[in-house]
């Protein structure tokens, strides 16, 4: 598939040709130059310029892509040979991207006036590659800028589309602190229990557990064995920053169990995009050591 | 000016303010977010914004003509793109005459940062 599109695209050419908003121009120069601290004055003082090689202002050669740049509202025209490339490589799943190479060619300095239009083939698409990164495809265009039919600067351009590396948890998993009120939760959960506190005075069930019903006042407790099912109440998907001992992004959700508590855990195995409330899960245990096994969450179908 | 291979450029130090990255980047005409929202970068695995390319590409082209000077033409600038350069560094740029051809010369280059080589490349320059 990401062949056949290459090809197709490379057998296309060269895109149709889009204007540059503006003509080559000074003001665009002279924030150019100011904001990269350049001084060379053949770009913005007219008699330096018309002493110089030029006979007069030019632009800076590195500004070729400038006067072409979508700009802040601008949108990739639909024959861009890159975004075509760029959204079948996403869907294979190298969604990530970096440039590796530019490389410019000047045939000419551009002067102001001059009207500048830009057309971007696709040249080589090379992969799938194992990088550093990832494994990935190297795509190369090639952008040629003209004045009238006159090219004046071409720009090779590479990316490499990557899959994003599955990230491995770094350091071990932070610990509870437990307490005389939570002992019997921890314990539980070594024996694949989910344990809810109740109270024996009045049949309160609640969590977390504390160290008096708040309903009656008594500090007589025990606790219930949950069926461990539920609905998903809330949930974040983590993405940052990262956590000890977790891999990310990966999803913490409150879940309602049928006995009517809320319990916060990780739901596992589930692709965060498909996560909602009132998604139906049961509990599962992540023993972790002997000392400590985490209720986890798994979708219920 | 009379230049043989092997000759070194004066170095040209760029102090990467979070300014600097912003100015160049809206100068350029790129609005990508990350290189003026520092939340939106965080958010996308980066420490801070960071440079453009397009920047670079000037940059590099600069550090060549505080050399060769005004009458110097710059024909070709190509850049291989290394470590990203954040808001808050500084960008070290050293070069070296590689190759001579008549009054064509080709200027190694080298930006670097506190994290490694954020950009390496070649000019090509017609010197007067
Ligand atoms: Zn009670």
């Amino acid at each position: 598939m990401i062949r056949e599109v290459a090809d197709e695209v490379i057998a296309r050419g060269e895109s149709s040709r889009r204007a540059a908003p503006d003509p080559v121009n000074v003001p665009m120069v002279r924030h150019w130059v100011e904001a990269l601290g350049d001084s060379n004055p053949v770009y913005t003082d007219p008699v330096a310029a018309a002493e110089s090689v030029h006979g007069g202002l030019v632009a800076p050669p590195a500004m070729a892509q400038v006067w072409t740049m979508f700009g802040l509202r601008g949108t990739r025209p639909a024959d861009d040979p890159l975004g075509a490339m760029v959204s079948v490589l996403d869907e294979a799943g190298f969604t990530s991207v970096v440039a590796t190479n530019c490389e410019q060619t000047y045939h000419r300095y551009l002067r102001p006036g001059d009207e500048v239009t830009v057309g971007a083939r696709l040249t080589e698409v090379v992969g799938p590659k194992r990088t550093a990164l990832g494994e990935g495809w190297f795509v190369t265009t090639v952008s040629t800028w003209y004045v009238g039919d006159e090219p004046v600067a071409e720009m090779l351009f590479r990316v490499l589309k990557f899959r994003p590396p599955v990230e491995e948890p770094v350091g071990e998993v932070l610990r509870p602190v437990v307490s005389l009120d939570t002992e019997f939760f921890w314990a539980g959960t070594r024996r694949g229990e989910l344990r809810i506190q109740k109270c024996v005075a009045c049949g309160e069930v609640r969590h977390p557990p504390g160290p008096m019903c708040a309903a009656c006042g008594s500090t007589e407790l025990t606790y219930v064995v949950a069926q461990g099912v539920g609905e998903v109440y809330s949930f974040v998907v983590h993405h940052h920053p990262p956590m000890p001992g977790k891999r990310l992004p990966f999803v913490v959700a409150l879940v309602e169990l049928a006995e009517g508590v809320r319990l916060l855990a990780e739901l596992i195995d589930a692709d965060s995009a498909d996560v909602r409330v009132g998604l139906p899960v049961r509990v599962d245990f992540q023993r972790i050591d002997d000392e400590l096994t985490l209720p986890v969450w798994r979708v219920r179908s | 000016m009379t230049v043989a291979v092997g000759d070194t450029l004066p170095e040209l130090v760029v102090e990467v303010t979070p300014t600097f990255v912003v100015s160049t980047a809206i100068a350029t005409r790129d609005y990508q977010d990350v290189h003026h929202d520092r939340d939106a970068a965080v958010a996308r695995g980066s420490k801070d914004i960071f440079l453009n390319i397009l920047t670079d590409t000037g940059l590099v082209q600069r550090f060549v003509t505080d050399w060769a000077g005004p009458n110097a033409l710059v024909r070709g600038i190509a850049i291989r793109l290394g470590v990203p350069c954040y808001a808050n560094e500084t960008l070290t740029f050293s070069g070296q005459v590689s190759e001579r051809e008549g009054s064509l010369v080709v200027v190694n280059v080298v930006g670097r940062n506190s994290i490694g080589d954020h950009v390496t490349g070649t000019v090509r320059v017609e010197l007067p």
